[in-house]
């Protein structure tokens, strides 16, 4: 979709929340291979240090993926010596409050949420809460993510480490 | 009770007793006699660039601030109302005319002299506290090429014995930039994990544990098809990942350096070609271009021959200069640990090559990296581990007996470049300071 114009069908937020909730549901099911076939081939998966952070070429990040990188993020996931996971985390990812820009960026539709992840694991629960920025491509009868953003509450906070998917 | 004799008893040859690592006692004893004494970096300089530019921190326990004066210079001050109490400054950076205490008002000069109290008249003559009161300094700072070190001790080595021949590892870095200056840019990130303190520093200078710690990463990175979509951020990681992968001989090949005070450096690990893909380069060309412009041909040549990778700076710094890494040791308890990570650009490089120093950090310092979780989940395993009353050593003896002296510059080298002599010799730092044996913990002696 480079610069065409989307359909006003794309924009509908009953099937962009749909969305929304499967991609949280991959994670929380650990398909990430799926999950990961949901990104286009110039995605990013991004979690910025700073608040309103403008740029991950100039400002580090607690994870910034391009495609190359989030294969790599995902076959290590499935390695059984992944240390950070294994055992693995149980995750529940809750989604809401979203809401879908009138206007396209970069020809990709733009949609905010707040999402809050529960995480557990060697007896501990971790709760991750952020704001969420998606860019979506419409495909087929669903969407394609270019980007996923999440501007966590505690990103510039001393984390323990953050093994799980956001 | 912690005697003398009972903590020299926890370092022996080739071990350490796991109360060194466990102990609360120990811990506060740590407190107070290494961090208590020892130089630690606060940061560097370039953070506050402006008069009443601030950031806070914290040396050992104790909160203090560090604030660029109106005459230019730098300020270390406890951050500390000299009336009740309070801290005076709660956010971690910022920039201020003067510190004002939340509680009662005393306000501060930059300085840390006391400007104005409330109700001025309420105090005798005598006990005008504007006579006797203000934020107290740090009873030592000194700045080195920017890096801003201060000691909480009034008496001990000056900052250059102390260095010893690891300041040269801080010249490694700036002489780097073309224009002779580094600056911190790019945030300063923060991660934890719930061990000691002294894993991390450990970690850093042994080559054995990549293809361990790191054997997912690695295992994933090769596998990594090099035809996948980056934008130069998943270049410089994947490439770190393979290079954890190093065969063995390369590992054995590694240069381990220690010097008095637990201080020590690895060398001749990366070199430009393995960091930049291929010494065509056309960053690095451009690089190299600009270096030999400021520095003449030869001096650039020398500059860059340098292959150092990480430096410890015992008990609270470790950096590199390849890709203009730093990070700051804050111990919070006996199996609580904060890092502040810190990129520096190199004035007068490429932007490209602050982009990849960028895209570095965020592999081995993001608080979501698939390296960097490996680390910090194995350092909370060994703490947990730790707690096992089976065996109450830690071996340190990889090496042991081979570590050899280098010449009559200061440093012991390891016999090979998997010996644990960064563990043993910052563990002789430790028991010195610990014991009051060597109050800079300075002597050196291969073993």
């Amino acid at each position: 979709m480079s610069g065409g114009v989307l359909p006003a069908a794309a924009f509908d937020r009953a099937a962009v929340e749909a969305f929304l909730i499967h991609e949280a549901d991959l994670i929380d099911r650990r398909d990430f291979e799926a999950w990961l076939a949901l990104y286009t081939d110039d995605c990013r998966y991004w979690v910025p240090l700073e608040e309103g952070q403008a740029d991950p070429q100039h400002t580090v990040s607690l994870i910034y993926d391009d495609r190359k990188l989030l294969e790599t993020r995902v076959r290590r996931l499935g390695h059984p010596r992944a240390h950070a996971q294994a055992p693995p985390s149980r995750t529940v990812h809750t989604v809401a409050n979203i809401a879908v820009e009138p206007e396209p960026e970069d020809g990709r539709i733009v949609v905010r949420s707040n999402q809050i992840v529960a995480e557990y694991r060697q007896n501990r629960t971790r709760l991750f809460a952020g704001r969420c920025t998606h860019r979506l491509e419409p495909a087929g009868d669903g969407y394609r993510i270019a980007l996923k953003r999440i501007d966590l509450i505690d990103s510039e906070g001393e984390n323990r480490g953050i093994p799980i998917i956001l | 009770m912690w005697t003398t004799e009972r903590i020299a008893a926890l370092v022996q040859p080739g071990r350490v007793h796991r109360d060194a690592y466990t102990d609360p006692g120990i811990f506060d004893l740590e407190m107070e006699r290494l961090f208590g004494r020892a130089w630690l970096l606060l940061g560097h300089d370039s953070q506050i660039p402006g008069a009443g530019d601030f950031v806070t921190t914290q040396m050992g326990r104790q909160p203090v601030l560090m604030v660029r004066r109106r005459d230019g210079g730098v300020a270390v001050l406890f951050n500390r109302c000299a009336h009740r109490g309070s801290t005076v400054c709660s956010a971690a950076k910022g920039t201020v005319t003067r510190f004002v205490c939340p509680y009662h008002g005393w306000t501060y000069g930059l300085d840390g002299a006391l400007l104005a109290v409330p109700s001025p008249a309420g105090y005798p003559e005598d006990r005008n506290p504007q006579r006797r009161l203000g934020l107290a300094e740090v009873p030592r700072a000194e700045v080195y090429r920017g890096f801003v070190f201060a000691s909480l001790a009034a008496d001990g080595p000056s900052l250059r014995d102390f260095l010893g021949p690891l300041i040269s590892s801080f010249d490694d870095l700036v002489d780097r930039a073309p224009d002779g200056e580094v600056e911190v840019a790019g945030g300063v990130s923060r991660h934890a994990y719930d061990g000691n303190w002294k894993f991390v520093l450990e970690n850093h200078l042994d080559t054995i544990h990549p293809r361990y710690v790191h054997a997912s990463s690695i295992a994933a990175a090769n596998e990594q098809d090099d035809a996948s979509p980056t934008d130069g951020a998943g270049e410089v990681g994947v490439r770190q990942m393979r290079q954890n992968g190093a065969p063995d001989d390369l590992w054995e090949g590694i240069g381990l350096w220690v010097a008095g005070g637990g201080h020590g450096y690895m060398a001749d690990y990366h070199d430009d070609e393995k960091l930049v893909a291929a010494s065509d380069d056309p960053v690095h060309t451009e690089y190299r271009k600009r270096m030999e412009a400021a520095y003449g041909p030869a001096r650039a040549r020398e500059i860059l021959a340098v292959t150092r990778w990480n430096s410890i700076v015992f008990p609270n710094v470790s950096f590199m200069s390849q890709f203009g890494q730093l990070r700051i040791v804050r111990p919070l308890a006996a199996g609580r640990t904060v890092l502040d990570t810190y990129v520096f650009r190199l004035k007068g490089a490429p932007e490209a090559m602050f982009r990849r120093a960028v895209a570095f950090a965020n592999v081995v310092n993001g608080t979501g990296s698939p390296v960097l979780t490996d680390d910090l989940e194995v350092y909370e395993r060994l703490q947990a581990g730790l707690g096992a009353d089976g065996n109450e050593w830690v071996d340190t003896g990889r090496g042991f007996g081979r570590d050899v002296r280098d010449g009559d510059n200061g440093l012991d080298r390891g016999g090979t470049g998997t010996s644990e002599i960064a563990v043993r010799n910052q563990f002789r730092a430790w028991a010195a300071y610990m014991t009051d044996a060597d109050a800079g913990g300075m002597a050196v002696a291969a073993e």
